[in-house]
């Protein structure tokens, strides 16, 4: 039958689409696991060295690193963490724009920013708006490794020691759940040691060789293992946001394809009782 | 006898912890054994194995390719790096993150211009708000 023809075409396209939204959404829901495990089995380390770092700065109050001076404001880096691909609702964008209304606030105090990006997206984004980038790292992948994230690590922190920038933050989504990503942007240097330390000001460590080497060494891994938590963190609100970007999809695709099925229907029993009537017509003209 | 707390953990995992009796390794300046009630000790990690003592006088090996080691009183850490570290390897990486940025900045307008940014992501802004939309009259 030649009625409704085109609706039987767009109504498989839409079904095409349906099962890529379908597979799509399966695919993230099984990544989504596996990096909110990596997320997880990170986070150890950067308490740790957090608290290693907290007793630090309280044993030996005396040395304060370059990387825990506060100093006047001139330029402030960022670290933005972005995915290296879409298809995940706004989580980008929400992060973007977070972003440009921080930068704009120090734009505002006459304070530049230097960009340092990882991910696809942000290295897009910022192609097409422009910025002061220091540093690229994408594709990140789906398994971010510490060794790949150093290079654009080491950028802002030799940065942030040559007095280029005076505040180094880090821009990345925060998983609240699955449902949940919040953009966040922390500040990531100078560092701020947590003082309420029991342990405060009653010993010393003995340091082996120097106090001055280890601080340095330790300080460059946990801004490392910020950022890697945070990369992994992101990986795990990409997946998370993907998964019910693609439900919806489908779910609105599910949705279209029934529209077009009732018009489909409604065109075919049109066109049979128009038969129908012509056929009676016809035989009474008789 | 007396045991101390021990964790082994690197950026990417948690690979021990539990209580040990002894911790024996290769600090930045010589073999170190750390027996319980030793005192706060910080220091570098050299390659190596990372040997523990249970208080069965069972021992499990660990490798570390350098990091930290923090004695407290009654908790060992060992910060392990998951990669080999070297200053040239590090200042290679960042040679390759700035050379990416070169790239990415002879291509793009220099100077970042806020209102092109923002207008991009209003209308970021504006697609996921009409799908929320139909979605909503549609239901």
């Amino acid at each position: 039958m030649a009625v409704g023809k085109e609706i039987k075409l767009k109504i498989k396209s839409v079904e095409n689409m349906q099962k890529v939204t379908s597979a799509m959404q399966m695919v993230a829901t099984s990544k989504m696991r596996r990096s909110q495990d990596r997320m997880r089995e990170g986070r150890p380390y950067s308490d740790r060295i957090r608290q290693v770092i907290g007793h630090l700065a309280n044993a030996n109050p005396e040395y304060r690193h370059i990387y825990m001076q506060e100093r006047e404001v001139q330029r402030v880096g960022y670290i933005v963490v972005s995915s290296d691909k879409g298809q995940c609702g706004g989580l980008n964008s929400n992060l973007f724009r977070a972003l440009v209304r921080d930068m704009q606030a120090w734009n505002d105090k006459g304070v530049g920013a230097q960009l340092g990006l990882i991910g696809n997206k942000a290295a897009g984004f910022f192609r097409s708006v422009g910025g002061d980038v220091r540093s690229v790292l994408a594709p990140v992948g789906e398994k971010p490794v510490v060794s790949e994230l150093i290079g654009g690590i080491k950028i802002m922190l030799d940065a942030f020691e040559n007095g280029e920038v005076d505040k180094v933050y880090i821009a990345s989504n925060d998983f609240v759940n699955t449902m949940t990503q919040q953009p966040v942007i922390k500040q990531l240097l100078p560092l701020d040691p947590e003082d309420n330390d029991s342990y405060a000001h009653r010993w010393d460590y003995i340091y082996e060789p120097d106090a001055r080497q280890l601080i340095e060494g330790l300080v460059a891994r946990f801004v490392e293992s910020q950022v890697y938590q945070a990369v992994v963190e992101n990986g795990a609100c990409e997946q998370a946001a993907r998964m019910v970007a693609m439900k919806n999809a489908t779910e609105n695709a599910e949705k279209v394809k029934e529209e077009l099925t009732l018009i489909y229907n409604n065109a075919r029993q049109a066109a049979i009782t128009q038969e129908i009537a012509e056929i009676v017509g016809g035989a009474a003209a008789v | 006898m007396a045991s101390m707390h021990c964790d082994i953990v690197s950026a990417e995992n948690e690979i021990f912890s539990g209580e040990v009796v002894m911790v024996s390794l290769r600090g930045t300046i010589g073999e170190l054994g750390i027996r319980p009630g030793h005192a706060p000790l910080l220091t570098g990690v050299q390659p190596g194995a990372v040997e523990l003592t249970f208080e069965d006088g069972e021992t499990e090996l660990f490798f570390a390719s350098g990091g930290f080691l923090e004695v407290q009183p009654g908790v060992v850490t060992v910060l392990a790096d998951t990669v080999q570290r070297a200053e040239d390897i590090d200042e290679a990486a960042a040679e390759e993150a700035r050379q990416a940025a070169e790239r990415q900045l002879a291509d793009q307008a220099a100077e970042f211009d806020f209102g092109l940014a923002a207008s991009q992501l209003a209308a970021a802004t504006a697609q996921l708000r009409t799908v929320e939309e139909l979605r909503k009259r549609r239901r």
